[in-house]
């Protein structure tokens, strides 16, 4: 079985190197800054063997924005969930690109920015995914109206 | 001697392309130098139209994506929501589900494996005898459930019926027929000298790039990972079940072809394994109601589709209707790579190279 670990799992992973970045824990995950987030990811990808990432994805949560990481080893089979907390007002969204640690968020953060308009930096081929160039708004988004 | 670089776009609409795909492709001669893939033309917003549904009406959405593997999207689907809203599945349900699955695993690698080689130019006769087949499996479904293709079978807590009486003797028959037709099939490609001249290193994916682009399913055991989720995460009753996970040693084309052709002989014997397990009961639990309502919360749980890794995250916030149900899409993130591979090929290795990545693009546009 791939042992999901818990929030307080991955806090104690985290701990030693990146206490500042731990902005809260949940049950099954633990949520960081953006700021320095490419080292933790980095960290996680070469120290602790979290070579897959399984999924990038997004949620609307009306105050704000969550960007979701599935992360999964392959060597220890076990998998846990990061979130990273933007756009607080719904204003500006934007989180760093994990395309330079992980090449399998490409395509999916071009979806991510299609289709619920959060920005990733650095990313090097940041354009909309699945909907045409003029689309305008981000139909994902609570408040989209079609 | 390099000539003028041209620059041309093939597909939407084209035959080879399995859909609505469009790549605009730049050639030196007929050298490929740059790919890039253009998607959404079959973009019908599935993901926001389940935010409108319960938890039940969203079954239907997910035959959608894709649609030649309906059985295991619906089980993707429902052990999210068993997960979400702690709902224990019958056990008769969880024996029929999986029966369904690995057929339906059949019958997509019939696809995949059919139009590959029609890609390759061996036009209709191998794409027919495994329609053909994959069409015995359809009737199967037909029996099971009443639909073919968009099957809805399954529901939170097992499925919505039982299979019939005249569905088992019909399905011995078709699990002791179909070996001899892998034979045939075998007999005809896999030591076809074309085909191995034709697919043998080309387009070949290094174990560590396919980990680091999110690849899975057969496309990463081809490149000899060993990484079945049925194996190393069962879900439903696998771990009752033993079967090989057949691996490629080079990935190349020829490796992913061979990894889906053996995995259809592995989910024959899982069927027979279900057979001889499954024990009268109910499909579904009497307690299970039909409107579903989660507490507050989140799951994500992968399962191996014929593609790969299919995995549906899901939050609630307590309603009738998902708050958020992404799609963990297998056929998407497998294209993330496309370019790289067939770069420096020739325009006649790009639709094999398309093919053998086995996409559907019901699932990569959703």
């Amino acid at each position: 079985m791939t042992k999901v670990l818990l929030g307080s799992e991955i806090e104690d992973i985290l701990r030693s190197n990146f206490k500042n970045q731990i902005e809260a824990a949940g049950e099954d995950y633990v949520q960081i800054s953006n700021d320095k987030s490419l080292d933790l990811f980095n960290y996680l990808k070469i120290d602790q063997k979290y070579d897959l990432l399984s999924s990038v994805t997004s949620v609307d949560r009306i105050s704000h924005f969550e960007v979701v990481y599935h992360l999964t080893s392959l060597q220890k089979n076990e998998s846990l969930v990061i979130k990273i907390k933007c756009g607080e007002g719904r204003i500006d969204p934007k989180v760093k690109s994990v395309v330079s640690v992980w090449r399998g968020a490409e395509l999916q953060e071009r979806e991510i920015y299609d289709l619920m308009g959060i920005m990733f930096e650095d990313h090097p081929n940041m354009k909309r995914l699945l909907l045409w160039e003029n689309f305008e708004g981000h139909p994902l988004r609570k408040d989209f109206v079609s | 001697m390099s000539t003028e670089l041209v620059t041309m776009n093939i597909g939407p609409i084209h035959p080879s392309t399995h859909g609505v795909f469009r790549m605009r492709v730049t050639f030196d001669g007929e050298t490929i130098i740059d790919a890039e893939p253009i998607i959404g033309y079959l973009h019908r917003g599935s993901e926001k139209l389940a935010e409108e549904r319960t938890y039940t009406q969203v079954v239907t959405l997910t035959d959608r994506m894709d649609y030649t593997a309906s059985m295991t999207n619906n089980q993707a689907y429902i052990l999210s929501v068993e997960k979400l809203s702690g709902i224990t599945p019958s056990e008769r349900g969880v024996w029929l589900r999986m029966i369904a699955a690995e057929l339906q695993r059949i019958a997509a690698h019939s696809v995949a494996i059919g139009f590959l080689i029609n890609d390759l130019g061996a036009w209709h006769t191998p794409l027919l005898y495994l329609l053909r087949e994959r069409e015995k499996i359809l009737e199967l479904f037909e029996m099971m459930c009443g639909a073919r293709i968009t099957n809805s079978y399954l529901r939170p807590g097992g499925v919505f019926m039982d299979a019939p009486d005249e569905f088992w003797p019909s399905l011995n028959k078709f699990l002791d027929e179909m070996p001899n037709r892998l034979d045939d099939i075998e007999n005809l490609l896999t030591d076809n000298e074309i085909i191995l001249a034709r697919t043998q290193n080309v387009a070949t994916l290094k174990k560590d790039d396919a980990i680091n682009a999110s690849v899975t399913g057969p496309m990463l055991r081809a490149s000899g990972v060993d990484w079945d989720l049925r194996h190393r995460n069962p879900y439903d009753y696998y771990e009752k079940i033993s079967f090989r996970r057949p691996l490629g040693t080079v990935g190349d084309n020829n490796d992913r072809y061979l990894v889906r052709l053996h995995e259809i002989r592995e989910s024959l014997k899982i069927v027979e394994q279900c057979l001889d397990l499954i024990e009268p009961g109910p499909v579904k639990p009497e307690e299970v109601p039909f409107l579903v309502r989660p507490p507050e919360g989140e799951s994500y749980v992968p399962i191996e589709a014929p593609k790969g890794e299919l995995g549906f995250y899901l939050v609630s916030d307590g309603g009738i209707a998902p708050f958020r149900c992404h799609v963990r899409a297998p056929s998407l993130i497998n294209l993330t790579l496309l370019r790289d591979m067939v770069i420096g090929y020739k325009i006649a290795d790009l639709f094999v190279t398309f093919g053998s990545i086995d996409v559907n693009m019901g699932e990569v546009d959703r």
